[in-house]
């Protein structure tokens, strides 16, 4: 719930000018960051593409660091050298929203790789859409991740459309997750709007990296509700088609099985209550917060040296 | 001091760092079981296992952007490219990534890795296995780019390179690393600093800045001019970023005159930001206009007699000092 009226919160502030640049939402796609962050560990790291703002919060960064970095804020996460596309928390192994698609594959699979060498006990767990798919930076991480059998989980948020075009016109697959067997790994798909199963298909291939079993590479199908980024009213998909599938909104599914378990209604609406008041609390901390800072652009350009 | 060749001093800085340092490791194709495609890396395996040593699939983009992934999470990567000319499908890996990196997160991830290779012609290996790559990489912000020269200055760089907690490109000389020169004696450490020009000739009537191959075609060329009476100071700044002017303006100051020697094209790049810093920096001290030679602006053909014309060589570099001493 805090991750969608986040969301929501953002597309408000991106539409009053507070936030510039490209803003990408996670409306509807919710169920995988909330599972993903259940299975993980601390220790564990995380990869994202810009579309980040859902792992980052359900990982556990405060909503004021995030609506503070939208802002373009000294106390955003990024401290306002990031924005939307590029968030990091490195105290939580949340190692960066990036924003060349397929490009963050291979880093991902290199923190595998330092993992493995060290021989410690920690996983990767890399998000990417079904449009990574299809360029190199994909192919290369995959097939080395799977030939030196390193600790991660390829997760491909599969909604459907590579900025406005469907998947049949990208690809020559519709199931995905066939392509693991090529890289030796092992697959797996599933539908994307019940938290409860993607937790239980995550918690299979975290384990299994964890164990030593190597990578997985697993699909999910999902659905975002808004555009690819605020700029696109998204007219290449019907009214019908976004209203089917706002039936499967995880969001209602959540609330929905609560009840069913009797879960009081006041109870969701309390939290309901708490998530609108801790997103006042962020959007006002980030309208006061500090503009970014000058000095810290020329210092940041290269790490200091020395205590190599 | 003793005599070694370019690559032996690049193997020697490749073996004390790995030994100094677990966290270092060398990846590549070929770097192991083969021995490395220009033998840079021979015995490397042997000493420090395949742990270390790892042969890689060719597959750049995917390679390069493990280290940095390796890199950014405490690990020392040495990512070797068989040639420079095979980086450029890694280039968003390096662009995007190990050079964008530490701004992105507000200096909360470090990159410290290096990449090195042989860069620039051979010898008629045509087009597409000639390019000399300093000027794609030194407009980058957020990286180090060095091109030594010399086999002592190859290892005192490179180990430095390694210490570095950021990205270093590090340009080999394709056809230097057969080249001899002397190197610090086994046990005696040399850390070269990265971002500092070195003084490769004294001379007083003209200043010539150089690195790479040419350098080897500027200091004979500077003999003839010797014969003929013309003193040429060469400079070599050994890192191309960041740039270390202070020796090379201080000698346009004493010579009054300044030809810059360098084997890549004439469009931008180091050559064109070296012109542009002296004329700035010694104005009223410059008696001609700073001239350059340079790679022919042109793909680098096959056929012998086409490449040596692309190359500087011997008799551009004494023209171009005749040039600006106003000399026939």
């Amino acid at each position: 719930m805090l991750i969608r009226r986040f969301e929501e919160e953002a597309a408000r502030h991106y539409a009053k000018g507070n936030i510039g640049g490209f803003l990408h939402l996670y409306i509807g796609q919710e169920a995988i960051a909330v599972a993903a962050a259940d299975v993980l560990q601390p220790q564990d790291y995380i990869f994202q593409t810009y579309r980040d703002h859902g792992i980052a919060l359900a990982r556990g960064m405060s909503p004021n660091a995030a609506m503070a970095e939208l802002f373009g804020k000294d106390t955003g996460c990024s401290r306002g050298f990031g924005g939307s596309m590029h968030f990091f928390d490195v105290e939580r192994g949340f190692l960066g929203g990036w924003a060349i698609v397929g490009g963050h594959l291979a880093l991902a699979a290199g923190t595998a790789f330092k993992s493995k060498y060290n021989e410690e006990d920690r996983v990767t767990i890399c998000f990417f859409g079904e449009g990574s798919t299809n360029i190199g930076g994909f192919h290369e991480a995959m097939s080395l991740a799977g030939l030196w059998k390193l600790p991660i989980v390829f997760v491909c948020e599969n909604n459907q459309y590579a900025m406005g075009t469907p998947l049949e016109r990208t690809s020559p697959l519709t199931d995905l997750s066939i392509k693991a067997e090529g890289y030796g790994m092992m697959g797996d798909h599933l539908e994307g709007h019940d938290v409860d199963v993607v937790q239980a298909h995550l918690a299979k291939a975290v384990d299994r990296a964890r164990n030593g079993g190597g990578p997985t590479f697993v699909e999910i199908k999902t659905y975002r509700f808004r555009g690819h980024s605020m700029s696109d009213p998204a007219k290449y998909r019907s009214r019908t088609e976004l209203e089917q599938r706002k039936q499967q909104d995880p969001v209602t599914v959540v609330r929905e099985r609560l009840l069913g378990m009797g879960v009081d209604e006041s109870t969701i609406d309390d939290i309901d209550l708490e998530v609108d008041e801790a997103l006042d609390e962020a959007v006002r901390f980030a309208e006061e917060s500090e503009p970014a800072r000058e000095e810290l652009m020329m210092s940041t350009v290269l790490a200091p040296e020395g205590d190599s | 001091m003793r005599e070694l060749r370019y690559r032996e001093a690049l193997r020697e800085a490749m073996f004390e760092e790995m030994e100094r340092d677990e966290r270092v490791f060398l990846m590549g194709e070929e770097v192991g079981h083969y021995q490395g495609a220009y033998k840079v890396s021979e015995g490397l395996l042997e000493k420090f296992g395949e742990k270390r040593v790892i042969d890689t699939p060719i597959a750049e983009a995917g390679f390069a952007g493990i280290g940095i992934g390796a890199a950014m999470v405490g690990l020392r990567p040495i990512i070797e490219f068989m040639t420079w000319n095979f980086s450029f499908v890694a280039f968003d890996q390096i662009i995007s990534n190990a050079a964008k990196v530490h701004q992105m997160s507000a200096g909360a991830i470090r990159v410290p890795i290096v990449f090195r290779g042989p860069n620039g012609a051979a010898k008629q290996v045509a087009s597409q296995h000639s390019h000399s790559c300093a000027p794609f990489y030194t407009s980058i912000p957020g990286l180090y780019v060095i091109q030594p020269s010399t086999p002592r200055d190859a290892k005192g760089l490179l180990k430095s390179a390694i210490r570095s907690n950021n990205p270093v490109i590090f340009l080999e000389g394709e056809t230097l690393y057969g080249v001899k020169g002397e190197v610090p004696d086994e046990g005696v450490e040399e850390l070269i600093p990265i971002g500092e020009s070195r003084l490769a000739r004294p001379g007083a009537d003209c200043t010539i800045v150089t690195w790479g191959r040419p350098y080897y075609t500027v200091l004979a060329a500077a003999e003839k001019l010797a014969a003929e009476g013309i003193e040429c100071e060469v400079i070599d700044p050994r890192t191309l970023r960041p740039l270390d002017t202070k020796l090379m303006v201080e000698s346009v100051r004493k010579t009054n005159r300044c030809v810059v020697v360098h084997e890549h094209w004439p469009y931008g790049g180091p050559g064109a930001e070296i012109v542009d810093r002296i004329q700035r920096e010694a104005f009223d001290y410059l008696d001609a206009p700073v001239d350059r030679v340079t790679g022919l602006d042109v793909p680098m053909p096959y056929a012998l007699n086409l490449e040596d014309k692309v190359l500087p060589t011997e008799e551009r570099v004494i023209d171009a000092v005749k040039r600006v001493s106003y000399a026939r």
